[in-house]
């Protein structure tokens, strides 16, 4: 690949060793994510997915191996990334409201010693109103279900106004009518260009949600199209012995029984 | 002015200055920071006092003394990321070492030392009024000086830093994505704490610090879901707190430190009884209206699902609802009482009817 190449790649990884104590979490990992893609992670757990994403973020050092966004490091990239963490990772009694948490995705743009004013809460408004929260913006985010605090995290990578969109499982554990609002707000993001990485459990929903996956477990089994890759010997590898769980997984892609 | 001024006014400022960085502590759940911190500054002290060998009463040694806190900070984090022990375990480990080594110090090497063990513990706030300084022209109380300089930086430091202190505290992921480092905001923090405690811990001592930096903001946690709010409801706890911890060693001829610590106990805990919300007493009120209205709610299915039934009858009599529902009879006549007035049922001659209105609610319960 030359060096021109990259430079149109929203996320390149090359050669990506993560090590916690030595003991390798990615080997040797290559992914190359193209421009305007809808890509899921997926892979058993322990495989690297999370560590993968937060690598990519500069938020883990790698053992060795190169991470470029755009062909530039993440630093030098920062706005054009969004990150949405695991909803997990926080404290949600934390005291505050939901509008206030989406004004957060701000505080980069910002810089230090700036408040956000009006027009970083016009933003996050706008934001809640796309992800159908605007009812909820001043409600004390403990007091929200999960469904809904996943979208104001989502809401508030919204009002980064990035052209990535890195998620950490964006669907776990939310009912099934945010999790059509996630998809609907990915779909748009993907339209106007943006592109999109999410970390996935749901075997079964990849190819209804998806273009692109890479297939993880520490090595980077496969990455590509979803019809393509995404295949029951692809998926065997990855995820071992439970293949009547992953045939069923990828009926849709292959029409295989 | 008066001498009880003075000391009501320093306690204040003290109690001012300790809560704001306090209600960081209490959200980023390490409030036993506060403890070890408020403890080896003596370290730092007795440290810069012996190498550097300048006056006791030395600024200077308000540095080192904030050094050491940021020493105990480090030192912790060291332990903790052996991951052989969890955060308490290693904050147990690390203060008392730097504490007992201080006291050792002052005990060996220290003939005359201006910090004797009861300072230590309750600092000497008595005295505030007399410890004059002149700046600028103006005699004030040391105290009123250098805790007010004190407040003064952390007013500062909040007002500057408070977005990347809050996005530090609730998402460290997502700040250090953005380019904030929760790192540099940990540490400054730590700094704050560690500056305020040298400060705090001359008038008030070191247990009553942590006294300070943590009742307040929890009390203020109870009434509150904003950041805001905490803060200013934080201050002003440990505001009142000084001041009616004044008068109430005053009127029991008790240690002032001491009173002022107590008060910080004893508005948190009606706080914690009568929080108009997370109060437990207005939990309790909920929790027993809840199980009423659900109650209610229990009686108008049960008689719905009884409607028009061969057995209608002999299911909405009010002597066989205790058995049915398993309630206590006296319950069973409350719930029935309560029905009555809500206007979900009518009493004829010993059974239950609904109306409508209760129809409408069974529904709606059920649909719920």
């Amino acid at each position: 690949m030359n060096a021109t190449s990259y430079k149109d790649l929203p996320v390149s990884v090359e050669d990506l060793t993560v090590a916690y104590r030595y003991e390798p979490v990615l080997w040797d990992v290559d992914v190359d994510v193209p421009q305007g893609t809808l890509m899921a992670i997926v892979g058993p757990n322990g495989a690297g997915k999370s560590t993968l994403i937060k690598t990519v973020l500069g938020l883990i050092e790698p053992a060795a191996g190169r991470v470029s966004i755009y062909g530039e490091s993440f630093k030098e990239q920062r706005n054009r990334v969004a990150y949405v963490p695991q909803r997990g990772s926080v404290d949600w009694d934390f005291p505050t409201d939901a509008l206030d948490v989406v004004m957060m995705g701000r505080y980069g743009h910002l810089g230090w010693l700036r408040h956000p004013g009006a027009d970083t809460r016009k933003l996050a408004m706008e934001a809640l109103e796309k992800v159908g929260m605007q009812k909820y913006a001043n409600r004390q985010i403990s007091q929200l279900s999960g469904g809904q605090q996943q979208r104001v995290f989502l809401a508030r990578a919204l009002i980064q106004d990035a052209e990535i969109y890195l998620m950490d499982e964006p669907f776990q554990g939310v009912d099934a009518t945010t999790e059509r609002a996630i998809i609907e707000v990915l779909r748009a993001l993907q339209g106007r260009g943006s592109t999109v990485v999410a970390v996935h459990h749901d075997l079964e929903t990849v190819p209804e949600y998806f273009d692109h996956v890479l297939l993880l477990n520490v090595r980077a089994i496969a990455c590509g199209p979803v019809e393509d890759v995404f295949t029951q010997e692809n998926l065997r590898k990855t995820y071992g012995g439970r293949t009547d769980m992953l045939a069923a997984a990828t009926k849709n892609v292959n029409g295989n029984p | 002015m008066s001498n009880a001024f003075w000391i009501q006014l320093v306690g204040a400022i003290v109690a001012i200055a300790c809560a704001l960085p306090g209600v960081f502590l209490v959200l980023r759940r390490s409030a036993m920071i506060s403890d070890a911190i408020s403890h080896t500054v003596l370290f730092g002290i007795v440290v810069g006092f012996l190498v550097l060998d300048v006056d006791p009463t030395s600024p200077i040694l308000i540095l080192t003394a904030a050094l050491s806190g940021l020493l105990t900070v480090w030192l912790i984090e060291l332990l903790q990321n052996t991951k052989r022990l969890n955060s308490d375990a290693a904050i147990g480990l690390v203060f008392p070492i730097l504490f007992s080594i201080a006291v050792i110090l002052i005990n060996t090497q220290i003939r005359n030392a201006h910090v004797d063990e009861d300072a230590v513990l309750l600092g000497h706030l008595i005295f505030a009024p007399v410890n004059r300084l002149v700046l600028l022209g103006i005699n004030l109380p040391e105290g009123v000086w250098v805790m007010g300089g004190i407040l003064l930086i952390n007013l500062t430091f909040l007002v500057l830093f408070y977005k990347e202190l809050k996005i530090t505290t609730f998402d460290p992921g997502l700040a250090a994505a953005l380019g904030i480092s929760p790192a540099l905001v940990h540490y400054s923090l730590m700094g704050m704490v560690s500056v305020t405690a040298v400060g705090a811990f001359d008038h008030v001592g070191a247990i009553l610090v942590v006294a300070l930096m943590v009742a307040p903001p929890a009390t203020a946690y109870l009434l509150t879901n904003k950041l805001e709010r905490m803060l200013v409801l934080s201050a002003l706890f440990g505001a009142a707190s000084a001041v009616a911890g004044y008068w109430v060693s005053n009127i029991f001829s008790v240690n002032v430190a001491g009173a002022m610590a107590s008060m910080t106990g004893v508005f948190f805990i009606l706080v914690l009884v009568f929080a108009p919300e997370r109060g437990l007493l207005a939990q309790r009120l909920e929790t027993a209206e809840r199980r009423k209205r659900f109650a209610v709610e229990m009686l108008v299915v049960h008689l719905m699902a009884h409607e028009g039934q061969p057995d209608e009858l002999e299911e909405s009599s009010i002597s066989h609802l205790s058995e049915q529902l398993r309630w206590q009879p006296e319950f069973a006549q409350q719930v029935v009482r309560r029905a009555n007035r809500g206007n979900y049922i009518n009493r004829q001659n010993g059974h239950l009817e609904l109306t409508d209105n209760g129809r409408q609610l069974a529904q709606d319960a059920m649909r719920r």
